[in-house]
């Protein structure tokens, strides 16, 4: 068994088979994570370029202690401190990248595709960590992971997605994937923030977040952008949270045995009560520790393809 | 659908009798299984280990403590074979510092598996011993490293195969010898050489 492709650019067109591979062999790798020494020779004198061209933290470090535990040596390109601020092209730093022999490119970046078009052009694997509205492939899976642990299955789950669906790359990966592997998927959130045609991903779509959570397995929040206050989504904060907050009351309407979830990080008191968020049913940070086990797995298993590919190109020339 | 023909070379009695004498021989070399633990390489080492386990719980009255260990993380050709192997779960569920471990497989060859299998211990703590037990020893090392209790010493030749089933997975026990490497199993999806 083995990915049918060297990167790993979004969950759109994966088998779920391969999304099974992933998660199964997560489950194994999670075990390197409980160990003393955390560390595993199997990516040894590999490169990994971390090449995130928008701000984030815990993608990143989640990614960095991912590939150091598989002992794969690790440089970091962030949006300040590469030539993208002196004005160099996508396709020229990432030749530059190229040029310093990385096995992995993982990549964050403002606009959709990008990940896609560097895969076109280079000859490494190309992780997406983040592509602007557009997928995050990683959080998708390691959602997966975590409620798979909770739940055993993820077929026949009940699952809503609430908040901010329209800027959420996290919302359509987790759709994507949680849908191909037989869970019904409710979004939910304002008019405004809901994006035409989001019901053709194989989802539901509520504005009523008392309908949307009833009787569900799995409570996912998503984080509403400060940012986006200004572009008139929502009249207020206040308004938000009393109609799509996550509060105690609203919880009692899904299933007894619900969990709650949140890709971080958090506003309390607006999308999610803080009390929620740390009480027994949120695994909002097993999600954190399950990211690593499960960043190992995509590493390890799209390694094998890279082997595959070239042992193919050997043959060919 | 063969091409040659497969040879049997242990019966599931032979199996049976060969681990019983390996049990002997652990405790006849230890006495007690003070501090003494058992390790199965997956795949087929874990079942073996597993009997083994039982037959000492029979000779001594408590069973050893048993682990299982997936080399694969450790192997060294892993940048060079196309499609890593599926990784299944290490559990060790007991401390291995200072501890004497059985490590148990079912066919020693070139000793890579062993010796990934020896790397991947250490990681998880300093045994004071480290053992080999195997059902098979087929000849042909490439490593320095030779197993402390055999059930049987087959000569081969490289081109050959040696096939462990065992009950557990394949629903029998025996040991076959084939003229040639099998197919090779089938692969999820299209490969994208580009």
């Amino acid at each position: 068994m083995s990915l049918s492709s060297r990167h790993l650019l979004g969950i759109d067109g994966m088998k779920p088979a391969e999304i099974e591979l992933i998660l199964d062999t997560a489950e194994s790798l999670a075990e390197v994570g409980a160990r003393e020494i955390k560390k595993v020779p199997t990516l040894r004198g590999q490169t990994v370029v971390n090449f995130f061209i928008e701000p984030s933290t815990r993608t990143r470090s989640s990614f960095e202690l991912a590939e150091k535990r598989l002992s794969a040596d690790t440089v970091n390109f962030s949006a300040s401190t590469s030539s993208f601020t002196k004005g160099e092209t996508l396709l020229d730093t990432a030749r530059t990248l190229e040029a310093m022999s990385p096995a992995f490119i993982v990549m964050r970046h403002s606009q959709p595709g990008a990940p896609h078009l560097l895969a076109r052009h280079t000859d490494c694997s190309i992780i997406n960590a983040g592509d602007g509205a557009h997928e995050h492939p990683t959080q998708a899976l390691l959602d997966a992971f975590t409620i798979r642990h909770h739940k055993k299955s993820l077929a026949g789950l009940r699952v809503a997605i609430v908040g901010d669906i329209l800027n959420s790359r996290v919302a359509r990966s987790n759709v994507l994937l949680l849908s191909r592997m037989g869970a019904e998927v409710t979004v939910c959130g304002p008019p405004t923030l809901i994006p035409r045609g989001m019901e053709l991903l194989a989802c539901n779509v509520l504005h009523d977040m008392d309908e949307a959570i009833e009787g569900v397995d799995v409570v996912m929040m998503l984080r509403i952008q400060l940012e986006r206050m200004r572009g008139g989504f929502f009249p207020s904060f206040r308004e938000y949270a009393s109609l799509y907050g996550l509060n105690p009351r609203r919880l009692e309407r899904a299933a007894p045995d619900a969990i709650v979830m949140h890709p971080g990080p958090m506003n309390r008191g607006v999308e999610i009560d803080g009390g929620i968020a740390d009480g027994s049913r949120s695994v909002i940070r097993e999600q954190v520790t399950n990211g690593i086990a499960v960043r190992m797995a995509v590493l390890y298993l799209l390694a094998g393809v890279r082997t595959a590919g070239e042992a193919k190109r050997e043959a060919v020339a | 659908m063969f091409s040659g023909q497969s040879v049997q070379i242990m019966d599931a009695g032979q199996i049976d009798r060969a681990l019983s004498r390996i049990a002997h021989e652990i405790l006849e070399k230890y006495k007690s299984l003070d501090g003494l633990s058992l390790v199965g390489i997956r795949t087929r080492g874990v079942p073996l280990a597993q009997r083994l386990t039982v037959k000492l719980e029979e000779l001594t009255g408590t069973a050893p403590p048993m682990g299982l260990l997936d080399i694969n993380l450790y192997r060294d050709d892993l940048s060079l074979i196309a499609d890593h192997p599926v990784l299944k779960k290490t559990e060790i569920p007991f401390d291995i510092a200072g501890s004497k471990i059985v490590l148990v497989d079912d066919v020693l060859y070139t000793g890579r598996t062993v010796r990934a299998a020896l790397d991947a211990l250490l990681d998880l703590g300093r045994p004071s011993r480290i053992l080999l037990a195997v059902l098979v020893d087929r000849g042909h090392r490439e490593f320095p490293i030779r197993a402390d209790f055999v059930g049987k010493n087959v000569p081969t030749a490289r081109t050959q195969v040696v096939e462990v089933r065992v009950a557990e997975i394949e629903g029998l026990d025996e040991v076959v010898l084939l003229p040639e490497k099998p197919e090779r199993t089938e692969k999820l999806g299209k490969e994208d050489v580009s």
